[in-house]
C-alpha cells in the first residue's frame, strides 16, 4: 500500500513537470544537444584511445548512441505530453482555419446554437413540468381521491363518506379533503375578498408541508363544532401583517367571524391541481357553515388527497378502497349504492393533459435539432471536399490519416462547443419568452429555469454533434487516395460526396415539411375554433363576483329580494352597461358548473338521485338572455312576472328538448325538479350554449341546459346568516374597463360588500385555448426555424455545386450556351432536390398528422375542426416550402449565370 | 512497443540508480559504460535509450543533475541519486529480488518432497 502511494506520488510529480513542459518550461533543445554532444565526445575519446581512426571512432560512437536526432526526439517526448501537444497544435490550427472562413463558421455556429438553444429551452420546461411537477416529499405516493358516480368519473366526496373512508381504509397512511372557498376579510383595512380552502386536519401532513411559523391543524380540530382556527399563507402574512412574527394567536375576521391564527404555510408551497390552490387562508372543514355537510348524498365540491402507505401500489390501494365503498353501499344503499372511492396519481392531476402536448413539442424540437445537425454535417462535408486537395497534399507529405481525422474532429468539436455555448444563451432567452406563452394551467411554471441537468444536456448534445458530424467528412478523407485527388485538380471524390449531400438536403426538406404541416394544422385548428359559435355572443360580456356580508337588511326574505333588485339597479345605472344578471349556478366557459336533477312527467320517482336525469343548471334573472344574447327558439324566457308566488317555470335549451322530448314541442311540459321536489313548467326553449369549452363541448355527456328563475329558486333560502356570494354577468360597451365603475357603485351601495374577480368572457375563452395557442406558437416557431435551416442547407449545397461546376459552365457559355440556360439548369437541380424532399415529407406528414389527431387536450383532439389530411394545409405548406427552396437556389444560380467565362477559365 | 519498453525502462532505471549508488555522481556516458561492464558486456545497451530514462527519473525526483567537468576535462552533465531515489532503489531492488527468487524456484530442479 505504502509503495503504491509512493509510486503514485512519483508519477504525479513527473506528470506535473511534463505538464509544465507543455507550456515551455522544459530543458531547451540546445541543452539536450549539448549533453549528447559531450556524450559523443567522451565516447570518441575512448574509441581513439582504443586505436580507431578519428572517422571510425565517430561512426562507432554514433551507431551506439542510435542517432542524435532520434535520441533528441525521444528526450523531447519524455519532457512533455505528446498527445496534449498535438491537441494544442490541432486547436490552434482549427482556430486559424475557422477564422479564415468566417461565413462558414458563423452559419455553422448559429445553426447549432438555434438547434441546441430551442432544445434546451424546451427541455428546461419539460424538466420542471413533466419530470418534477410536484415539489413535495415522495410525490409518487400522493394520490387524488374522488367519488366516482354516474355522470362524474371524479365527483365530489361527501363529508360523512370522507369520515368513513378515512376510518375503514387500510392502504392509505393518511387521507384528507379540501374545498375551495372565499371569505370576506374585515377588520384589517378596507374589506376584501380573499381565497381560501376548507381542509381536513391532515392535509398538510399528507402533503409533507411544514409550517413556516406556528403549528398545523391538530387531529380532530377539523370536526364540526370545534373552535374556529385558521392557517394563513406566507404571502398573505407578508401583505397583510408585514410578516409579523407575533401573529400566532391573533384573530382574523372572515365572513364576520373571528378565527384564531395558528400557523403560517410557507410560500414555497405552490401545489395547484383540480380546484386546489395554495391560498391566503386555510380553515378546518368543520367550520363550513352549511347544513349540507352532514348529508351523505350531498355533492359539495369536496375532493380528497391521500398518501399511500409505503410499498402499497395504486392498484392495491384502489382494491382496498373498492371494498370500503362496497361496504358503505351495503350500509347506506340509498345514498351510496353507486358511489366508489377513486384514486388517481397526483402527478397526472398536476400535469394533466399537458403531457402529450409537451411530448409532441419535444418531438418537434428534436426534429429541429436533427435538421440543424444535418445542416452542419452538410456544410462540413462541402467544406471538407473543397479542402480535399489540402488534405491530399498533407497526406502526400507524410501526415498520417489518423492525424488528419483528429484535426477534422477537433475543428468540428470546436464548432459544436461554440454553438453549444451560444445555444445556451439563446436557451436562456428562449425559456423566458416561452414562459410568457405557457398556459397558466402548467404546474410550477414559476420554478422553470435552466438547471445544471439542462446545462449538461446541452453540452452533451453539442459534443455528440461535434463528434458525429466531424466523423462523416473525416471518414471520407481517410478513404481518399491522395494521388487521385491531386490528379483531379482538387475537385475531390465527387460522385459519392454529392450523393451524401443530396440525401441530407432531401431529408431536411422532408423534415421541415412535416413540421410545417403540423404547425399549419394547429393554426387551422385555432382558426376553426375562433369561428365556432358557442351559442351566445361572448364579446362584451364581463363576469365578476360580489360578496355580501350578513346584515339586518338581508336577514329577511323580502329584504334580501329587495337587496338583489338594488344590486341590479345600481349595476345597470353604471354608464356603458346594457344588461346585468346575477347568476348562481353554472356559468358557461368559466369552469363553474352545477346540475339539476329531475325526472320526466311520465316517469315514476327514481329511488335514488343517482337514477335521475341530469342537466346543467343556470339560476338567473330575466336579463340573462340579453347579457348572453342567446336566441329564443320557442315560447318565452324567464320574466319579472315569474315571482315567488307564481307557478315555478323553467326554460330549456335545444339540446335538452331534443334529448328528452325528441321532435315534440317541450313548451308546456312539466318537469319534476328536486331540491326540494316540485313541479315546474317548461315555458321556453333557447339555443344550446356550450358550457365546457369551444373545443370539447361535444365530448361531455352532460350538456343539456336548464334555466331557472333566481327569485323562484331562492324561495326560503335567500336570507342567510353569513351573507352570500353571487356571480354577476353584465353586457357592457367596454367590458375590459368598466369594472372599476361597477366596483365603486357597489361600494357606494354598501361599504362592506366586495366586488372582485373581473374577467371578460373573451378572456375565459382565450384561457381555455391557452394550451393550444402555446403549442401552436411553439410548433409554428419550430417549423419556421426548420424551414430556415433547410433552406440554408439547400443554399449551401447548390452554392457548392455551382462552385464545383464553375469551369464547366464557363466552357458551356464560352461555347455559346446562354445565361438563362445555366440559370435554369441550376434552379432545376435545386427544385429536384426540394421536390424529392417534399414528396417524402408529404408521406411522412400524412403519418405524423394522423398521430397528432389521436392526441387530445381536455377531451378534444389537438387537431380540431380540420381533417388531419386537410388538402388546403398540405398544398399551402408545399407551396411555401417550394418557394423558399427556389429563393435559396436562386442566389447561387444567379452567381453561376453571371460567371465571366474568360476569367473562370483563366483561373485554372 | 508499449509493454516491452515499460519493462525495459523499469529495469534500466533500476540499473541506473544502482550504478549511481555505487559510483556516486556520474554522467550519462559513464553510467552507460558502467552498466555494460557490470553486465559482463552481455548487455548491448543502445546508449540513446538511456537519456529518456534519466529524464524520467529526474522528473520523478529520484535523481538530480548539474553540469560539471569529466575526468578528461570535458564538460558533462552529472547525475546524483537523491534521498527519494535511494528509498525507491531500495524498494525496487527488494521487489526485483523477490520476483527473481520466485522465478528461480520455478526454474531450479524440484527438491522439496
Amino acid at each position: 500500500m505504502n509503495s503504491l502511494m509512493h509510486s503514485l506520488a512519483r508519477r504525479l510529480r513527473a506528470l506535473r513537470i511534463r505538464l509544465r513542459g507543455l507550456f515551455g518550461a522544459r530543458p531547451a533543445n540546445d541543452e539536450i544537444a549539448a549533453e549528447l554532444e559531450s556524450h559523443l565526445q567522451m565516447h570518441i575519446d575512448d574509441n581513439l584511445r582504443a586505436g580507431m581512426t578519428p572517422q571510425e571512432a565517430r561512426r562507432q560512437a554514433l551507431i551506439r548512441l542510435g542517432g542524435v536526432e532520434q535520441t533528441q526526439q525521444a528526450v523531447r517526448e519524455r519532457s512533455t505530453l505528446p498527445w496534449a501537444e498535438t491537441l494544442g497544435q490541432d486547436l490552434r490550427f482549427a482556430l486559424r482555419q475557422l477564422r479564415k472562413s468566417p461565413g462558414f463558421t458563423t452559419v455553422v455556429i448559429v445553426t447549432l446554437a438555434l438547434g441546441i438553444g430551442v432544445n434546451t429551452a424546451l427541455f428546461s420546461i419539460v424538466n420542471t413540468v413533466l419530470l418534477h411537477p410536484i415539489a413535495l416529499p415522495h410525490p409518487d405516493e400522493l394520490v387524488t381521491v374522488s367519488a366516482s358516480k354516474p355522470n362524474f368519473a371524479t365527483g365530489s366526496i361527501s363529508y360523512p363518506n370522507f369520515r368513513d373512508w378515512q376510518r375503514d381504509n387500510r392502504s392509505l397512511s393518511a387521507l384528507a379533503i379540501y374545498r375551495h372557498t372565499g371569505f370576506i376579510l374585515t377588520g384589517t383595512g378596507e374589506s376584501e375578498r380573499i381565497h381560501g380552502e376548507y381542509v381536513s386536519s391532515g392535509i398538510f401532513s399528507v402533503l409533507g408541508v411544514k409550517p413556516r411559523l406556528g403549528r398545523l391543524f391538530a387531529p380532530g380540530e377539523d370536526e364540526i363544532g370545534r373552535a374556529p382556527v385558521v392557517m394563513i399563507g406566507e404571502g398573505f402574512w407578508a401583505r397583510k401583517f408585514g410578516s409579523d412574527p407575533n401573529i400566532i394567536g391573533r384573530p382574523l375576521t372572515l365572513d364576520s367571524r373571528d378565527f384564531t391564527i395558528i400557523g403560517v404555510i410557507p410560500a414555497a408551497f405552490d401545489l395547484n391541481f383540480y380546484s386546489f390552490r395554495a391560498e391566503d387562508a386555510y380553515v378546518p372543514i368543520g367550520q363550513w357553515p352549511t347544513g349540507a355537510l352532514k348529508i351523505r348524498a350531498a355533492g359539495l365540491g369536496i375532493h380528497g388527497i391521500a398518501r399511500l402507505k409505503p410499498g402499497v401500489t395504486l392498484a392495491q390501494a384502489q382494491a382496498d378502497m373498492n371494498s370500503v365503498s362496497d361496504h358503505l353501499a351495503a350500509v347506506y344503499p340509498e345514498d351510496d349504492h353507486s358511489i366508489r372511492a377513486r384514486l388517481d396519481p397526483l402527478r397526472s392531476a398536476v400535469v394533466g393533459d399537458v403531457q402529450p402536448v409537451l411530448l409532441v413539442l419535444l418531438a418537434a424540437v428534436g426534429f429541429v435539432l436533427l435538421i440543424a445537425c444535418v445542416n452542419v454535417a452538410n456544410l462540413l462535408l462541402a467544406r471538407s471536399s473543397a479542402r480535399s486537395q489540402e488534405f491530399a497534399v498533407r497526406l502526400a507529405l507524410g501526415a498520417s490519416r489518423q492525424r488528419i481525422i483528429r484535426q477534422l474532429l477537433t475543428e468540428s468539436t470546436l464548432l459544436a462547443l461554440a454553438g453549444g455555448a451560444l445555444g445556451l444563451l439563446l436557451a436562456g432567452l428562449g425559456t423566458r419568452s416561452a414562459l410568457k406563452l405557457v398556459p397558466a394551467a402548467l404546474p410550477r411554471t414559476s420554478q422553470i429555469h435552466l438547471s445544471p441537468l439542462v446545462l449538461c444536456f446541452t453540452f452533451l448534445i453539442s459534443f455528440l454533434v461535434g463528434i458525429l458530424f466531424g466523423l462523416l467528412p473525416a471518414w471520407k478523407v481517410a478513404a481518399q487516395q491522395p494521388q487521385n485527388t491531386l490528379r483531379e485538380g482538387g475537385r475531390g471524390v465527387r460522385g459519392t460526396r454529392h450523393r451524401a449531400q443530396d440525401w441530407l438536403v432531401i431529408f431536411e426538406m422532408a423534415a421541415a415539411l412535416v413540421l410545417l404541416a403540423g404547425a399549419g394544422l394547429m393554426i387551422r385548428s385555432l382558426v376553426a375554433l375562433s369561428r365556432t359559435d358557442p351559442g351566445f355572443q361572448p364579446k362584451g360580456i364581463l363576469t365578476f363576483s360580489l360578496a355580501v356580508p350578513n346584515s339586518p337588511a338581508i336577514s329577511t326574505e323580502d329584504g334580501a329580494r329587495a337587496y338583489l333588485r338594488e344590486i341590479d339597479r345600481q349595476i345597470k345605472s353604471v354608464p356603458g352597461v346594457h344588461a346585468a344578471s346575477l347568476t348562481w349556478a353554472a356559468v358557461p366557459m368559466t369552469g363553474d358548473d352545477d346540475e339539476e336533477l329531475f325526472w320526466l312527467p311520465n316517469e315514476p320517482k327514481p329511488a335514488s338521485i343517482m337514477d335521475m336525469h341530469w342537466a346543467l343548471r343556470y339560476i338567473v334573472e330575466p336579463d340573462y338572455l340579453n347579457v348572453f344574447e342567446i336566441p329564443l327558439l320557442r315560447g318565452r324566457f324567464l320574466t319579472d312576472a315569474d315571482g315567488v308566488n307564481s307557478p315555478p317555470v323553467v326554460v330549456v335549451d335545444q339540446d335538452f328538448a331534443h334529448r328528452f322530448f325528441g321532435d315534440a314541442n317541450p313548451v308546456g311540459q312539466t318537469l319534476n325538479l328536486t331540491d326540494p321536489d316540485h313541479k315546474s313548467t317548461i315555458v321556453g326553449e333557447v339555443g344550446h350554449v356550450m358550457q365546457w369549452g369551444l373545443d370539447n363541448d361535444a365530448g361531455f355527456s352532460l350538456r343539456a341546459d336548464t334555466y331557472l328563475s333566481l327569485v323562484q329558486q331562492s324561495q326560503g333560502g335567500l336570507s342567510s346568516q353569513n351573507g352570500f356570494v353571487s356571480d354577476i354577468v353584465v353586457r357592457a360597451d367596454h367590458p375590459d374597463s368598466v369594472f372599476p365603475d361597477i366596483q365603486s357603485a357597489m361600494r357606494r351601495m354598501n361599504a362592506q360588500q366586495v366586488a372582485y374577480g373581473p374577467k371578460t368572457m373573451d378572456q375565459f375563452i382565450a384561457d381555455s385555448l391557452a394550451t393550444r395557442r402555446f403549442s401552436m406558437w411553439l410548433l409554428g416557431a419550430f417549423a419556421a426555424l426548420a424551414l430556415l435551416l433547410a433552406s440554408v442547407g439547400l443554399f449551401g449545397v447548390i452554392s457548392y455545386l455551382v462552385g464545383q461546376r464553375t469551369q464547366e459552365m464557363a466552357i458551356r457559355m464560352a461555347l455559346g450556351a446562354d445565361r438563362g440556360k445555366v440559370l435554369r439548369w441550376v434552379l432545376t437541380r435545386g427544385a429536384a432536390l426540394a421536390g424529392i424532399g417534399v414528396g417524402a415529407g408529404t408521406v411522412a406528414a400524412l403519418l405524423v398528422t394522423r398521430l397528432m389527431a389521436s392526441i387530445s387536450v381536455e377531451k378534444s383532439s389537438i387537431i380540431y375542426g380540420v381533417h388531419p389530411w386537410d388538402p388546403l394545409t398540405m398544398i399551402g405548406v408545399v407551396v411555401v416550402l417550394m418557394c423558399v427552396a427556389l429563393i435559396a437556389c436562386y442566389v447561387p444560380a444567379r452567381r453561376a449565370a453571371s460567371v465571366d467565362p474568360m476569367q473562370a477559365l483563366r483561373s485554372e | 512497443m508499449g509493454d516491452k519498453t515499460d519493462v525495459w525502462q523499469g529495469t534500466l532505471a533500476l540499473m541506473v540508480m544502482k550504478t549511481l549508488e555505487t559510483m556516486g555522481p556520474q554522467h550519462g556516458y559513464g553510467i552507460a559504460r558502467r552498466i555494460e561492464q557490470t553486465s559482463g558486456n552481455l548487455l548491448a545497451l543502445n546508449y540513446g535509450t538511456l537519456y529518456p530514462a534519466l529524464l524520467k527519473l529526474e522528473q520523478e525526483g529520484a535523481i538530480v543533475s548539474e553540469w560539471g567537468v569529466s575526468d578528461n576535462n570535458r564538460k558533462a552533465k552529472f547525475y546524483r541519486l537523491t534521498r527519494v531515489g535511494r528509498k525507491q532503489l531500495e524498494q525496487e531492488a527488494r521487489s526485483w529480488e523477490q520476483a527473481a527468487a520466485i522465478v528461480a524456484r520455478f526454474l531450479s530442479p524440484a527438491e522439496e518432497g
